[in-house]
């Protein structure tokens, strides 16, 4: 089983002007296929986390949207229209190992990075664009770190800057590629808040993580990237031992019952495994 | 107070003096500011390579009696282009790729050079400089490609920010990370150009690296540090080249051991980032520490539980 098609969410009222479309999606490093034929669809307001196992194409599939690593066939369109005309409606968050921590920039300096696909030639911030820095510094509670070298801050702290940088493209589309890895709980706490913030302000985000229990609180549609499969689905359907054991190719045990508390939940994780938690589309993100 | 004054009047009576003041002040600016991005993308290497690989381009122009500045302009864009696409290739080591390329161009300009008959002097002063020979069209030369480098720097500090610093995100907002890693390169091979003349092609990358790191250690803010390395290469041209009139030694390498100089004292003295700075500072700071806490052995202060 290469490729599911499965349609996400409420099914019934999708409209192509207002979804990411993602069709036979295929991407390949050299000679080895990561994706084929990946089907996606996800309405305003749709938050996908993007599980799988270590090197199964989670980060692949969302640079492959954000266009950053060609494709070898498939379309994706943003609202009606093929995404690549819009770069400026996504925002890419990359990897944090990828940066030069050394770099001689401050917090606000990487925020104001955010700020270039909505500057005009030859790119001077203007006062808009140092309201919108210091909203989103607020906003992940960096305020106050605005004028320190980012490489002296620590690695939550530096995952919030980050976050604010990819808010600042105040974008309509949020791709973030794992940004729960390596952080304290109050970081994934105000993360798991923006999401669901951005979910209400009717963006679409996609998540890529390999925390699946984090995934399955903040997200309502579950897009699996495995070896062997690619799925798609909502949580509730995608969340259980058999899709899960299918894409991580080996057995997954879902820990927990269905009113266990969060807290309870996130004990009862275990690296591997899943634990399961109760979903709804309206239900608050806590700690 | 005459002395110092003569110190510095008396070489500016020869016009060649002059010139060469003019040259190395346009050098060190450009190279200062260029630098910052070689020591923060680490093209320490490839401006070596680059250095090396546009002397064919010099000698073959020289014999044939073109400008000098033509011949090296034809070879790094050459050079960058190649250099520009092997880095795209994922396997290919990048650097032996280089290595191999450089040393190579190197190995025909010096048997192009060998041929002609002042083969000794000739090589001489493309390798290591002769600022002293530099004429009113070499000034005007180094001006104008300074100017382009410099408005380069200016329109594309965005873009040359965002993709030294986190170049997939930079990838993803659109910027064409290509093209701006080969203009980027072409205004080292302008740079490169500009010092032939002060520095020669040997030590070129001392120019570019040297100011750009000393600068680093000195601030956290990329505009600061450009404007810092620039004010440096600055210097250690015009204090190199007296010192060189004065000791009557060479100003190439005179003006080089200046920007190590001045690397090595802030190296020693940078405010907190210094080795003997920083360790003054632990050592003051573990003293303050040893303090308070003799106070807190006296009273110890128990606080109530917060609420």
């Amino acid at each position: 089983m290469n490729s599911i098609d499965l349609i996400g969410g409420s099914a019934t009222q999708h409209r192509v002007e207002d979804s990411l479309l993602v069709s036979d999606l295929s991407v390949a490093y050299g000679r080895r296929i990561v994706l084929r034929n990946v089907a996606a669809e996800i309405s305003r307001g749709q938050a996908v986390g993007v599980v799988g196992p270590n090197g199964g194409g989670k980060s692949t599939l969302l640079k492959a949207i954000a266009g950053i690593i060609p494709s070898l066939g498939g379309d994706v369109t943003l609202f009606g229209k093929p995404i690549a005309g819009q770069r400026s409606r996504v925002a890419f968050m990359p990897q944090r190992e990828i940066v030069d921590w050394e770099f001689p920039v401050t917090a606000a300096d990487v925020v104001m990075m955010g700020r270039y696909p909505r500057m005009s030639w030859p790119h001077r911030a203007g006062r808009r664009d140092r309201e919108v820095v210091e909203e989103m510094l607020d906003r992940v509670g960096m305020l106050e770190y605005r004028d320190r070298q980012i490489g002296a801050l620590s690695g939550g702290q530096q995952q919030r800057v980050f976050v604010a940088r990819a808010l600042a493209q105040e974008a309509d589309v949020l791709l973030l590629d794992e940004p729960m890895t390596g952080i304290d709980a109050s970081t994934q706490e105000v993360v798991m808040g923006i999401i669901e913030e951005q979910r209400q302000q009717g963006k679409i985000v996609l998540l890529a993580t390999h925390d699946l229990y984090s995934a399955s609180c903040a997200c309502d549609c579950l897009c699996c990237v495995g070896e062997r499969a690619v799925s798609f689905g909502p949580t509730e359907q995608m969340y259980t031992e058999e899709t899960l054991t299918e894409v991580f190719g080996g057995p997954v045990i879902i820990l927990g019952q269905q009113s266990e508390s969060f807290e309870e939940g996130r004990h009862g994780y275990m690296p591997g495994r899943a634990a399961h938690h109760e979903h709804d589309h309206t239900h608050e993100v806590h700690g | 107070m005459d002395a110092v004054s003569d110190w510095v009047t008396e070489p500016l009576r020869y016009q060649f003096m002059q010139r060469a003041l003019i040259e190395v002040v346009l050098m060190g600016a450009v190279t200062g500011a260029v630098g910052c991005y070689v020591v923060l993308r680490g093209l320490s290497f490839i401006g070596d390579a680059l250095s090396h690989a546009i002397f064919p381009g010099i000698v073959i122009a020289y014999l044939l009696g073109h400008s000098v500045f033509i011949g090296a302009m034809v070879f790094g864009i050459m050079t960058s282009a190649a250099i520009t696409v092997v880095a795209t290739n994922r396997r290919l080591k990048e650097d032996s790729a280089i290595g191999v390329l450089f040393a190579g161009t190197f190995a025909l300009g010096i048997v192009l050079i060998s041929s002609t008959n002042n083969f000794t002097r000739d090589l001489a002063s493309f390798l290591f400089g002769n600022v002293l020979g530099a004429t009113t069209n070499d000034i005007w030369v180094s001006a104008g490609a300074g100017l382009v480098v410099v408005l380069f720097l200016l329109l594309f500090h965005r873009e040359l920010l965002i993709v030294s610093f986190d170049r997939v995100a930079g990838e993803s907002m659109g910027i064409k990370v290509f093209w701006i890693d080969l203009l980027l390169l072409l205004m080292i091979s302008l740079t490169i150009v500009i010092s032939l003349r002060a520095v020669g092609n040997i030590l070129v990358v001392a120019m570019l690296v040297t100011p750009a790191a000393t600068a680093r250690l000195l601030t956290d803010r990329l505009p600061v540090m450009l404007v810092l390395s620039s004010a440096i290469g600055v210097f250690s041209g015009i204090a190199g080249l007296f010192v060189s009139y004065h000791a009557d030694v060479a100003a190439g390498g005179t003006i080089v051991l200046v920007a190590t100089g001045v690397f090595g004292a802030v190296w020693l003295f940078a405010p907190e980032t210094g080795l003997i700075t920083g360790r003054l500072i632990r050592r003051r700071i573990g003293d303050e520490l040893g303090e308070e806490s003799s106070v807190l052995f006296e009273s110890p202060q128990i606080l109530p539980p917060s609420p």
